[in-house]
């Protein structure tokens, strides 16, 4: 099928797009990668009568380190961050994450922050931003607020961004010391949206007791869901095979309460949710152990 | 509303008029005649529509022809250097020794794919070709010749070019 008619703006600046976006309102949409937004137009599920182009726009392509980690800009396409050799030293779960999500041929279109304010349930990157202590730079021309990752997500395909708003860009604070990370995912095929997929990080203290943990599912609810219990079982706990299987167990039958459909039952999906969570937790640990060895803190 | 466009297509500079709303692999097939790219499905996940933007391979379906303006387009027609066999790109005769196609539809879109791939990776493993294909969908060939013609089309690109 073909897209309706709509009226095309292509902007070179952040505020041009702003006051475009001022202009017409609730009838307006960013264009980034278009991966997410032209198919559902194609479709005609989404019918904008104004789209507001932002590949134009150069100050939103960027990637930039500073001392407390990096900033991505939100139309750093996702195959630059995936071959970004900073992205890898400063952010390495999101270097791992990156070819998990669709092909290489929409990689090159698809972007950062277009992921992060689509929403799709079944989606890497909001996973990450919440696991990771992203936070989100939005800007209209009523003036710019930054929002935490897990402040940002609302609902299935909602997020806090009002139509007026643009994701300009994306701080990624620096993994504490001592802390590993790991992502991982069951799809049918490579490249699918996957089944369940899930993201850990875990701080260890330095007697080698879990001082902090973080788990976060995609596509077991309607928007990223945090493994809260599983995490505060863990916390205090020596990092065993048995204590990571009993924090897999309480995320996949206490945090998560997925729902079935074509791709897999409700019933499976809590299956790949513990089996992930095991191995992304032990992962992560065995990360930690070597990040605390390198850095040769007693 | 109308814009004008200028870009190029396989080296050839093509000006003209488009409603934003013409999707490029639309604009390719129907505006320049350019019917080598196929579309399977127009919504990003069969890959027959493949072409490269600036040389990367991207899905023409998923773009609007507005926002090709001032770009370069490769198409399949842009891989030989002319009609005979013999002026066929490397990895097409790849494609034609080792029979990489049956019906044909997803193969301009797989050729897309995979010379951007060759160049960077010109002497890919089997599991790296596999992965590199897993963007694009074949319905008739069960995948095992399409592996084959890559692979021989690897050869023969790295042959040329010694
Ligand atoms: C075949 C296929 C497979 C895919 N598989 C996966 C997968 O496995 N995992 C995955 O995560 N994704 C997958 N995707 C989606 C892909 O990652 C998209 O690129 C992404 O979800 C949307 O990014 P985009 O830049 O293309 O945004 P667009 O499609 O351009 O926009 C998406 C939405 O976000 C809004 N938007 C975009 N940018 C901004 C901004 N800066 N500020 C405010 N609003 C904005 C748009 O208005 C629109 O509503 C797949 C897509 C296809 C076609
Ligand atoms: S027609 Fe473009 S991906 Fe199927
Ligand atoms: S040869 Fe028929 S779809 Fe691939």
């Amino acid at each position: 099928m073909k897209p309706a008619a709509f009226d095309y703006f292509a902007p070179k600046s952040i505020d041009e797009a702003l006051a475009l976006l001022a202009q017409h309102g609730y009838d307006a949409k960013p264009l980034a990668g278009g991966q997410s937004l032209v198919p559902t137009m194609n479709f005609r599920l989404a019918q904008p009568a104004v789209l507001v182009d932002l590949n134009g726009i150069n100050e939103l392509f960027f990637i930039r380190e500073n001392s407390a980690g990096l900033r991505i800009g939100a139309m750093t396409r996702q195959r630059t961050v995936e071959r970004s050799p900073l992205v890898q030293r400063r952010a390495p779960l999101i270097h791992e994450t990156m070819p998990h999500i669709a092909h290489p041929q929409i990689r090159n279109r698809g972007t950062f922050g277009g992921s992060l304010a689509h929403a799709d349930p079944a989606s890497e990157l909001p996973v990450l931003a919440i696991t990771l202590n992203a936070r989100m730079r939005v800007q209209s021309s009523r003036g710019e607020r930054w929002v935490n990752a897990s402040d940002f997500y609302l609902d299935l395909f909602a997020t806090d961004l009002q139509p007026d708003e643009l994701l300009v860009e994306i701080d990624i604070p620096d993994l504490p010391a001592r802390t590993g990370w790991a992502f991982d995912e069951v799809s049918r095929r490579h490249g699918d949206y996957a089944m369940a997929g899930a993201a850990a990080t875990v701080t260890l203290a330095v007697d080698g007791t879990v001082a902090a943990a973080r788990l976060v599912y995609l596509s077991v609810g309607d928007f990223p869901t945090e493994a809260f219990l599983a995490e505060t079982a863990l916390i205090g706990e020596r990092p065993t095979s048995a204590a990571l299987a009993a924090a897999a167990e309480i995320a996949a039958t206490q945090d998560i309460s997925p729902g079935g459909d074509i791709h897999a039952s409700a019933a499976y999906r809590r299956h790949l949710a513990k089996v992930l969570a095991a191995r992304v937790l032990a992962r992560a640990v065995d990360r930690a152990v070597e990040r605390s060895a390198e850095r040769g803190s007693a | 509303m109308n814009h004008p466009i200028t870009l190029t297509v396989n080296a050839t500079e093509y000006t003209g008029t488009v409603e934003a709303r013409l999707l490029l692999s639309d604009f390719l097939r129907h505006d320049l005649d350019l019917t080598g790219t196929h579309v399977g499905c127009e919504h990003g996940v069969c890959g027959a529509c493949t072409v490269l933007l600036d040389g990367a391979p991207v899905r023409s379906c998923l773009v609007f022809a507005v926002q090709a303006n001032g770009r370069q387009v490769t198409t399949v027609e842009g891989l030989s250097t002319g009609p005979r066999p013999e002026q066929m790109h490397p990895l097409q005769t790849g494609f034609w020794e080792a029979h990489g196609l049956q019906c044909g539809y997803c193969t301009p879109g797989i050729l897309m794919s995979i010379v951007p791939f060759l160049e960077e990776n010109p002497e890919p493993s089997e599991a790296e070709i596999r992965e590199a294909l897993s963007g694009n969908l074949c319905r008739c060939t069960g995948y095992q010749k399409i592996v084959e013609a890559v692979q021989m089309g690897a050869r023969l690109l790295r042959e040329s070019r010694v």
